[in-house]
């Protein structure tokens, strides 16, 4: 079977680039999926043979890591991409009923596209954003401290055509585009939006409101005490490396 | 003399003008202690980290200078440095602002950390799901080889070193340092055999170096004020200061900066209290994979051995804080179903056993089944901590083991009402005073 | 041969309160082997990398042998040994068993309970350690996880997913040991499981050691799936025929039929894995043309004879046909190829013999007499330990699977592969070897190249030929010199399993058996004696090539032919034209091939797993075999010559053989020895003609694909469905210069002196001039249908 491709000489030669960054080409496979996605729209068996072609592995190998990662998608992704974080801390604080709300608005089920192709709904993990649940993600931008309504308001504008703005970014841009920034190519965006969210400065802003700092470099004088740090790394949660293998005994 | 409660370091410029840009950064002294480092012979920036008593930032609190001694320098090979970015644990959420706000003071530190270790290539692994913070790290590497900072021959120091943005692609396991090498070589992300660690063989099997954003991001300021300054602040083994990620029902959820050792109570304080009108009721010290506690441990210090002693874990001080309408059974649940869609599949453990403890746990918060299922749980949990291929097995089991041995009453009340007492719109942001449970 | 290791101190463990040594190194799930503990496993295997992944094989481990407990369970198949460690395995403490019965209720909880269906029931891992290692009950009242089932990996091998408990002992197989990398572990978590890329089957060499290997039944072959149960099997050891690595295979039958093939477990030679062909082309011997009984010609048509009858007949056309000579091909067990040889001697009175059903010359037949015969100088062990080993003439992909996979292994331990070949082949690929461009006929120069020190081909070299190399004039001149002048060691490796065993037995105009020259008085005399005759025939013989041009010239009339197609011959039509010119033909056979339909006498005989033989390797190494089945009027080849030969006495034409069973032949063979006395020389003769290479013609390269048209592969569609397909390769040049900037796919159409095929071409890193195809993948085969042997063909686009 064979699909219509998007793949072009041009691709390639992007595909190349991005497995010449590294000092073996492997390494490029996560970019390089990712650039497939932003010309084909999802990782398509043509996408995934170039992949193979280029590394020179098969394209066995290169499924493997294809289905092995959740932003990797198999069937075409609208426009947007809108992730609703129902992880615990967002669900508890709405995402639940953010998402509930967008299903029945959209007329979608979790990892389906509305009717005019515009909107790819799914729930997602946690996206390291809770201090600003609940947390929605538009083509993997921040759309922070959201209500069902406001999740219903930004969905209506991007299917209306208007500009909406990631609360902490730029203009959103299709998904496409996003997934060739993730491929190592840059947009130009990155002076968009503020250094930082208001949750992200509430600490800050105490501390500046108390005069509160850390010590000043002269105020300060002594050093670890190399005992702790022994005893340190006896307490130190290394269970993963321990969970295989006993640890040396130096 | 007294440490303030708190300790704007890292944090310090993100109220800056364009904080993200190398100009502003280099106007708050930023690229200093590069400058410093580079005139300072490899081994003594080491020593340096060491004396700092900087223990990692991502959770495992392993020292970080030790972990940088380990690079075998007679080893032929090169030597890399491999940044973990892909901040995931759910409740974490410091490394991402960091990177946003001052993906200068990251880069900055790879530089420093880089040249310690010897290695002439760095990688800087990012969760894909962030794509503004992928464009900030992208934008500040760029400016830095612009700058002579990256490249060949850094201000003429001689020293070269390159330097790689690498963006993930979604699998909370490749936090796992293994597990992230094995997506940064291009392969799915399952965790390695240990040993060889990545000490010794790493990123192509080569010796690696793998620390957090935070982490590596710490070093320019010992670097600066030295290790004496940076083990003044925290407690008797943990040293310095970290970032403490308040969030959930409380008034004003966000990043506060403080040394190791700071209260919850304290925290709570600062941050306005619980939101209006609610009381604390459970919460994770470090993410979801450090074990739950209570309101009776919120004057536990925070710091590695505090939170230990009250059986849990410092983890990444992602405080999860939930009130008395956030129902325990489902925050565990969606936890655990968390893990099961996560999990790597390696191991059986882990794969088997999250599929199994999810049908429990759910089962259970629908009300069905009886007290047998909690011991059973339990013992399903008991057969997966410690026996799985890597620790994300063993987090899964945090949330069940902690919520049953505080909590046992609410999952029997489950079976008692025939389903979940709770009113889940009276724990959003957005439920009326009226609907509140 | 191979050094011993210098013996290493031991290391000391306690294991459940015994103490055993064990070397450095080893893995705890190993050590406890020693003491007689099983502790139950499935990813574990001791031929793959340890990966830790089922956590079945979890032991307490109280004391690291630093007097510190391990916290935690270990998987004891990770975990090497130390001095002064304290194991506890299930056997001993209550945290293993648990652990270990944890995780066995976890693999369980998704497995079906379709173990009376399936085709692993009786043999399986999982349910012999769910008896012996599991809780008697099930805990689980959830749903278990399902998939459609099952799907298809290749034509032949099938994958039911919800019996997989990802061991991922498949996939670490096809990446580590064969190279193949065409399924791997897809998705994640719960659904993990075995995959294909779309559009790209799991269509490797070796796919079926996958299936032996997987410790559930998630694992079957098309060709044995829902066919018998375990326990009604019956197990035969033997030895796999379709090549000259001598694998060692275990045959399953039932009720006189074998019903599937496995690997042998020797380490030696093919340690736990075969081929796919190894594995399950054994259905050729079971194809409707089986020929069951005797026949002879009578009005020109073949009628069913009784033994007796057959044997009159075709020792009185023989006796009456005159000067007669002997062919056999390369199936004959090395007892068969004795009994030819010494048939022809004695009751042919001739050295017109030979086995080499394929090109030859006379430089291989020195060759073979003076250097391969009685040499046993190099086993796969020292392929492992060699620093450097050139292949020439040899793909041992296609041509010696087990060669290769032993040298896949040893390449990734440090050994340099070198291959004289026109093209980098995907096998070479996989040995991570060095290509030394080499246009067909120009060998020898190439092998001189290799005398330069850059090569590394040293005393501790080995220097493998194919039986190809004899269509190259002066190759294994060349190769002998190399060897000389190198110290490197030099192995002859023929395609088919009998060769080598032919070699040894006399099946060639200038060798008697046991090495003795023809040549050579005293060993004609030492032959005589030993076979309590005056004399053996002392005229050098004629070699194949010779035997036919002589039967069409009328030289030579009478014609024994065993296992021969004339396809595979340097000229099929001659040689089809010598069968038909032969006054009187005797035609062995297992099936009526078209040989057999223009013999006058046809006799049948045993495929090999109904009598007992032996297959010499490559090595030099014998394997014999015993029947798996005793089947009356089933025969083995030398029972059949004895019974010509006792009525050829009759008529006063040579002397009983003086064996009827193989046993005999194998005591006679016994008792007449290695020939012990001088060895002749190689004689670089002259350089045949050949047809002169048109303009602008290609040089062709080929050799036979491990899975093509060969008739023994007959019988399995499935495995057939997985053979490569039959491509031309041409270079990027010649490429460019037929197709421009086509795009897509292409086809060419090759004319060589014996005809022209059309096949689809690609593009690989052949020398200028040079094409490649495949020898026996299309119509006929190369030698029938397209270009006499070191010929030339023209090559053209094709629409």
């Amino acid at each position: 079977m064979s699909h219509p491709t998007q793949l072009t000489s041009e691709t390639y030669a992007e595909l190349r680039a991005i497995a010449a960054r590294y000092p073996e080409a492997r390494s490029g496979l996560l970019p390089m999926l990712h650039l497939v996605q932003s010309v084909e729209g999802r990782v398509t068996p043509e996408g995934i043979e170039a992949c193979a072609e280029v590394l020179g592995i098969s394209a066995a190998e290169v499924s493997g890591v294809a289905t092995f990662y959740t932003m990797y998608k198999r069937k075409p992704v609208g426009d947007y991409l809108v992730g609703v974080c129902t992880n615990t801390l967002c669900a508890v604080m709405g995402g639940d009923q953010i998402f509930e709300r967008l299903k029945e608005h959209l007329d979608v089920g979790n990892d389906e596209t509305s009717e005019d192709g515009k909107i790819t709904l799914e729930h997602i993990e946690c996206n390291a954003a809770c201090d600003y649940a609940p947390v929605m993600m538009v083509n993997w931008e921040f759309m922070d401290n959201q209500t069902p309504e406001s999740a219903v308001r930004t969905v209506d504008d991007l299917r209306a055509g208007k500009d909406v703005h990631s609360t902490r970014g730029p203009r959103l841009c299709t998904w496409k585009q996003a997934e060739r920034v993730l491929a190592g190519f840059p947009d130009d965006l990155a002076d968009e939006g503020p250094s930082a969210g208001p949750a992200s400065l509430v600490g800050l802003g105490i501390a500046r409101e108390k005069g509160w700092s850390a010590p000043s470099t002269e105020a300060s004088g002594r050093t670890g005490d190399p005992d702790s740090l022994t005893e340190a790394v006896e307490d130190a949660d290394t269970s993963r490396a321990e969970s295989e293998t006993k640890v040396d005994d130096k | 003399m007294s440490i303030d409660v708190l300790t704007p370091v890292l944090t310090d410029n993100w109220d800056q003008d364009r904080s993200w840009t190398l100009a502003a950064y280099e106007e708050q002294g930023g690229y200093a202690a590069m400058k410093t480092a580079l005139g300072t012979a490899p081994d003594d920036i080491i020593t340096a980290v060491k004396d700092s008593g900087l223990r990692g930032r991502g959770g495992a609190g392993f020292p970080t200078g030790m972990k940088w001694g380990f690079i075998p320098q007679d080893n032929p090979k090169p030597k890399y440095l491999v940044v973990n970015a892909d901040e995931s644990e759910p409740g974490t959420c410091k490394d991402i602002p960091l990177m946003m706000a001052s993906p200068h003071t990251l880069v900055e530190g790879v530089i420093i950390s880089s040249y310690a270790i010897r290695a002439n290539h760095a990688f800087i692994y990012i969760r894909g799901e962030v794509l503004h913070v992928v464009r900030r790290v992208q934008r500040a590497v760029q400016e830095a080889y612009l700058a002579g900072h990256l490249g060949k021959n850094i201000n003429g120091s001689g020293y070269d070193l390159d330097v790689v943005v690498h963006a993930g692609a979604g699998a909370y396991i490749c936090g796992e340092e293994t597990a992230l090498l094995e997506g940064l070589e291009g392969r799915r992300g399952q965790p390695r055999l240990r040993p060889p660690f990545p000490a010794v063989a790493g990123l192509y099997a080569s010796p690696t170096v793998i620390n957090n954003v935070e982490s590596i991001a710490s070093v320019p300021s010992i670097i600066r004020n030295g290790a004496g300054w940076f083990s003044s602040m925290g407690t008797e083994k943990s040293k310095g200061y970290g970032i403490f990620s308040l969030s959930g029902h409380v008034t004003r959820p966000g990043q506060y900066e403080a040394p190791l050792g700071i209260t919850l109570r304290q925290l709570i304080d600062l941050a306005g209290g619980m939101r209006e009108g609610h009381e604390l009721k459970f919460w994770t010290p470090g993410g979801s994979s450090t074990p739950l506690l209570t309101p009776e441990h919120l004057d536990v210090p925070l710091d590695f051995e505090g939170v230990g002693a009250a059986g849990s874990m410092l983890g990444t001080r992602a405080l999860q804080l939930f009130d008395e309408t956030t129902c325990v059974v489902r925050a565990v649940l969606r936890w655990t179903e968390f893990y099961k869609h996560e999990s790597c599949g390696k191991c059986t453990p882990c794969r088997e056993g999250t599929w199994w403890l999810v049908q429990t746990l759910a089962r259970l918060e629908k009300g069905q089944g009886s007290e047998d299922d909690l011991d059973l749980l339990l013992d399903q949990c008991e057969n997966i901590l410690g026996r799985s291929f890597c620790a994300l097995g063993d987090g899964a089991t945090s949330p069940i083991s902690s919520s049953i041995k505080y909590f046992r009453d609410e999952y029997l009340a489950h079976l008692t009402t025939g389903g979940c007492p709770f009113d889940p719109a009276a724990s959003t942001t957005f439920a009326t005073t009226g609907a509140s449970a | 041969m191979t050094t011993t290791p210098e013996k290493t101190a031991l290391v000391n463990v306690t294991i459940d309160g015994v103490q055993v040594s064990v070397p450095p190194n080893t893995l705890v799930i190993r050590a406890a082997e020693q003491i007689g503990v099983q502790v139950p496993r499935f990813c574990d295997h001791p031929l793959l990398a340890p990966v830790g992944a089922c956590r079945q094989c979890l032991v307490d481990i109280p004391d690291a042998g630093n007097g510190k407990p391990i916290p935690k369970p270990q998987a004891s198949c990770t975990l090497p040994v130390a001095e002064g460690m304290v194991v506890e395995t299930q056997v001993t403490s209550k945290v293993a068993d648990k652990a270990q019965q944890g995780v066995m209720e976890f693999l369980l909880i998704n497995h079906p309970l379709d173990c009376p269906v399936c085709d692993k029931g009786g043999e399986c891992p999982l349910q012999n350690q769910a008896m012996s290692n599991g809780r008697g009950e099930t805990r689980f009242e959830g749903v278990k996880r399902t998939f459609p089932k099952p799907i298809n990996l290749s034509p032949q091998v099938l994958l039911d997913r919800e019996r997989c408990i990802v061991c991922q002992r498949c996939t670490r197989f096809t990446d580590e040991i064969a190279g193949d990398p065409f399924i791997e572990m897809v998705e994640r978590g719960a659904q993990q499981q075995v995959g294909i890329a779309p559009d790209a089957p799991f269509l490797s060499y070796f796919s079926g050691n996958t299936i032996q290997i997987c410790p559930v039944g998630a694992l079957t072959s098309a060709e044995y799936r829902f066919r018998s149960r375990p326990f009604d099997l019956v197990s035969t050891a033997g030895v796999a025929e379709h090549d000259a690595c001598g694998a060692a295979i275990r045959v399953d039958h039932r009720r006189g039929k074998v019903m599937r093939r496995l690997a042998g477990n020797d380490p030696e030679v093919n340690e736990e894995w075969i081929s796919d062909k190894d594995r399950f082309a054994f259905h050729y011997a079971r194809q409707d043309d089986r020929i069951t009984h005797p026949m002879i010609r009578e009005d020109g048509e073949l009628r069913p004879a009784s033994w007796p009858e057959a044997f009159a007949v075709a020792a009185r056309g023989l006796h009456a046909a005159g000067p007669s000579a002997v062919l056999t091909g390369g199936r004959v067990t090395a007892e068969d190829a004795y009994a030819y040889a010494k048939f022809a001697r004695v009751s042919l009175g001739t050295n017109d013999i030979d086995f080499r059903a394929r090109p030859h010359s006379a430089e291989e037949a020195d060759f073979l007499a003076s250097f391969v015969a009685l040499n046993a100088d190099v086993s796969y062990a020292d392929l492992e330990a060699a620093p450097v080993v050139v292949l020439a003439g040899l793909e041992p992909e296609d041509e010696a699977a087990t060669i290769f996979l032993r040298l896949r292994k040893a390449s990734k331990r440090g050994t340099q592969v070198v291959a004289l070949a026109p093209y980098s082949t995907r096998g070479l690929g996989k040995m991570n070897g060095r290509l030394v461009p080499t246009v067909p006929g120009e060998e020898a120069a190439a092998l001189g190249s290799l005398k330069d020190a850059e090569f590394g081909v040293t005393k501790d070299a080995v220097i493998l030929v194919g039986e190809r190399l004899a269509q190259s004039h002066g190759a294994l001149t060349a190769a002998l010199e190399l060897a000389r002048t190198t110290g490197a060691r030099l192995a002859w490796v023929p395609r088919r399993a009998g060769d080598r065993g032919a070699v040894e037995a006399g099946c060639l105009p200038t060798l008697l058996p046991g090495g003795r020259p023809v040549a050579d008085a005293s060993a004609r005399i030492d032959a005589a004696t030993s076979w309590g005759l005056e004399s053996v025939p002392e005229k050098t013989g004629r070699d194949g090539d010779a035997i036919v041009a002589a039967l069409v010239k009328g030289d030579l009339s009478g014609l024994v032919i065993g296992g021969v197609d004339p396809d595979d011959t340097s000229d099929p039509a001659a040689t089809r034209a010598a069968i038909e010119a032969a006054g009187f033909v005797v035609s062995l056979e297992q099936r009526l091939t078209e040989v057999a339909a223009l013999a006058d006498v046809v006799l049948p005989v045993a495929p090999v797993d109904e009598k007992a033989g032996t297959f010499v390797t490559w090595e030099g190494r014998p394997r014999p075999f015993e029947g798996v089945f005793t089947k009356p009027g089933s025969l083995p080849d030398l029972r059949l010559l004895a019974g010509i030969a006792d009525e050829l006495a009759v008529l006063g034409q040579g002397s009983p053989l003086g064996f009827r069973t193989v046993a005999e032949v194998r005591a006679e063979m016994a008792a007449m020895g290695p020939w012990d006395g001088e060895r002749p020389e190689l004689v670089l003769g002259k350089e045949p003609k050949r047809p002169r290479a048109k303009a602008g013609a290609h040089a062709l390269a080929s050799w036979k694909l491990l899975l093509d048209r060969g008739s023994m592969q007959d019988g399995d569609a499935n495995l057939a469905a997985t053979a490569r397909p039959a491509v031309a390769r041409i270079n990027q040049a010649a490429y460019d210069a037929l197709f421009g900037l086509h795009d897509g796919p292409a086809s060419v159409v090759l004319t060589g002196d014996r005809g022209s095929v059309t096949l689809p071409v690609e593009v690989a890193d052949l020398p200028d001039a040079v094409v490649w195809v495949p020898a026996n993948s299309f119509g006929r085969g190369v030698l029938a249908d397209l270009a006499s042997p070191g010929g030339s063909v023209t090559v053209k686009g094709a629409k």
